[in-house]
């Protein structure tokens, strides 16, 4: 059964530690080691490390590099300048997302590392590749030749030093990134996340990334599952793609405009954006804040006073760190004014609730 | 192991019945409460609310998952458990000193495939 899911180099290890496994994006992976609830907690309070090995990467290289890349990007890495990093997102001509992703910009000219979704490496690789028409690029998908682990949480920045002896790990910024020697291999270090939390993202040779995993074990970092992977950035108001963005839900419906440069000459699904900005689009993503404990989840209806289905909800939890329930749904846009009153079919029940801010929890990163 | 209290009577799917007169008691099993890990939200239905045999009455949360609860017997809601509101953590701490709810049975003879404590040992073993 198991054989059916691909593994990542730290699969063992998982097994070791007694994780709960789940098959996520074709790979079988951690759900969680001790509880959901123990694992989130200690990134918020302390520092704890994921295995996010199954993550894409894909390099282009090649003179027109910097060119293609803005041609399939939403945000703009002309100008940004090497080490720096940014997130955005690749369109269909239609303003659908093909996928979300981060585009690191390289030391050398002409050099960028696209990290993309594990679910959808296939999907982009070909997209990609088929977008390259007369551009002079190299698209190489390494993804199998990366491991990757985050660690984030307040301490990350002491771990990622005293334990890894990563130095410069103290002078990187959010979004920022370098490149170091680490026993003869080249690593990648990230002042990146996906928690709402400060922390590091550290990508290495599938057997770099063992001894990484083993050294952090030993210093006592707090293994964490993608259970609590997912309540962390649903609370830091971070999108998941498949539940937030999809070919259905364009940046504008999400609230990403401001990852959307509109201002660059040009990029795929530049002109659907400005037409869905100008005329306004149909839904809205939205937070939405519950008075009682029921658990909002994914797919149950969310509707008007007076019981007219507007929308629905795409990720909810229980939140662990704000003891609230609170979920993003997807309503017609004339619903998604803050303080709207909207209610969630639970079950048989309905449960009042009141249009919020979508980032729930107040994000710690070191700018 | 998970705890199996004797004098009970047990459903497949690991809700717990104490039978008082024409009163049932209704709460989940140790068992339960553990598959599911740390419990966050307990939905119950209210008094005088009927209940069907085999039909799911309310759910369990916890961070992940819901879980359905499904009635042991049919019958009509006498009283739920108010302090499960507040403290739905409760049933993660003791299961059997923690019913759900207790419905007044429309027909007492339906108690009678339940399993006996032996019965449901015997069928958790083999989960």
């Amino acid at each position: 059964m198991e054989n059916e899911f691909m593994k990542t180099c730290l699969y063992d290890s998982h097994l070791a530690l007694g994780a709960k496994m789940s098959p996520f994006a074709g790979f079988m992976m951690p759900i969680q080691y001790s509880s959901i609830r123990d694992e989130h907690l200690a990134v918020r309070n302390h520092v704890g490390m994921f295995d996010v090995s199954h993550m894409g990467e894909i390099l282009i290289s090649g003179s027109d590099a910097e060119a293609f890349t803005d041609h399939i990007f939403t945000n703009e890495v002309k100008g940004a300048g090497a080490g720096k990093i940014l997130y955005g997102m690749m369109l269909y001509p239609d303003g659908g997302v093909v996928d979300d992703l981060l585009v690191y910009c390289g030391f050398v000219p002409d050099v960028f590392l696209l990290v993309v979704n594990a679910a959808n490496i296939g999907k982009d690789y070909e997209w990609i590749k088929k977008q390259a028409g007369s551009y002079n690029v190299i698209i190489d998908n390494q993804s199998d030749k990366w491991g990757q682990i985050a660690v984030q949480g307040p301490d990350s920045e002491k771990i990622v030093t005293e334990v890894l002896g990563l130095d410069r790990a103290v002078s990187t910024v959010f979004y920022t990134y370098f490149e170091t020697e680490c026993d003869g291999t080249g690593i990648i270090v990230s002042r990146t996340g996906y928690t709402g939390e400060d922390g590091f993202e550290i990508y290495a040779s599938v057997e770099k990334t063992v001894s990484i995993w083993n050294e952090l074990l030993k210093a006592g970092v707090t293994p964490c599952g993608l259970g609590c992977r997912d309540t962390l950035r649903f609370e830091a108001g971070l999108p998941l793609y498949g539940d937030e963005l999809s070919a259905q839900i364009s940046p504008v419906m999400a609230g990403l405009g401001m990852f959307c440069k509109l201002d660059k000459e040009e990029f795929i699904g530049k002109d659907a954006l400005k037409e869905q900005k100008a005329s306004g689009v149909s839904k809205k993503l939205v937070g939405i804040e519950l008075e009682d404990k029921a658990v909002p989840r994914a797919t149950y209806p969310v509707e008007t006073e007076d019981g007219r289905q507007v929308g629905v909800v795409t990720t909810g939890y229980h939140s662990i760190s704000l003891d609230k329930s609170i979920c993003f749904a997807l309503v017609e846009s004339g619903y998604s004014v803050l303080g709207t009153k909207l209610n969630v079919r639970i079950r048989k029940k309905v449960f009042s609730g009141t249009v919020v801010k979508k980032r729930f929890y107040r994000t710690n990163y070191k700018k | 192991m998970s705890k199996v209290i004797d004098g009970l009577l047990y459903s497949e799917s690991h809700e717990w019945v104490k039978v008082d007169g024409d009163i049932a008691v209704i709460g989940v099993t140790d068992f339960a409460q553990k598959e599911m890990g740390d419990i966050t939200y307990v939905d119950m239905p209210e008094p005088d609310d009927e209940v069907s045999k085999g039909e799911d009455f309310g759910a369990l949360e916890s961070v992940k998952a819901s879980s359905d609860l499904y009635s042991p017997v049919s019958g009509t809601v006498v009283e739920n458990n108010e302090a499960l509101a507040d403290a739905p953590e409760l049933i993660n701490k003791d299961a059997f000193a923690n019913w759900i709810i207790k419905v007044k049975m429309e027909d007492m003879s339906e108690v009678s495939d339940l399993m006996d404590s032996k019965a449901y040992s015997d069928f958790i073993e083999k989960q």
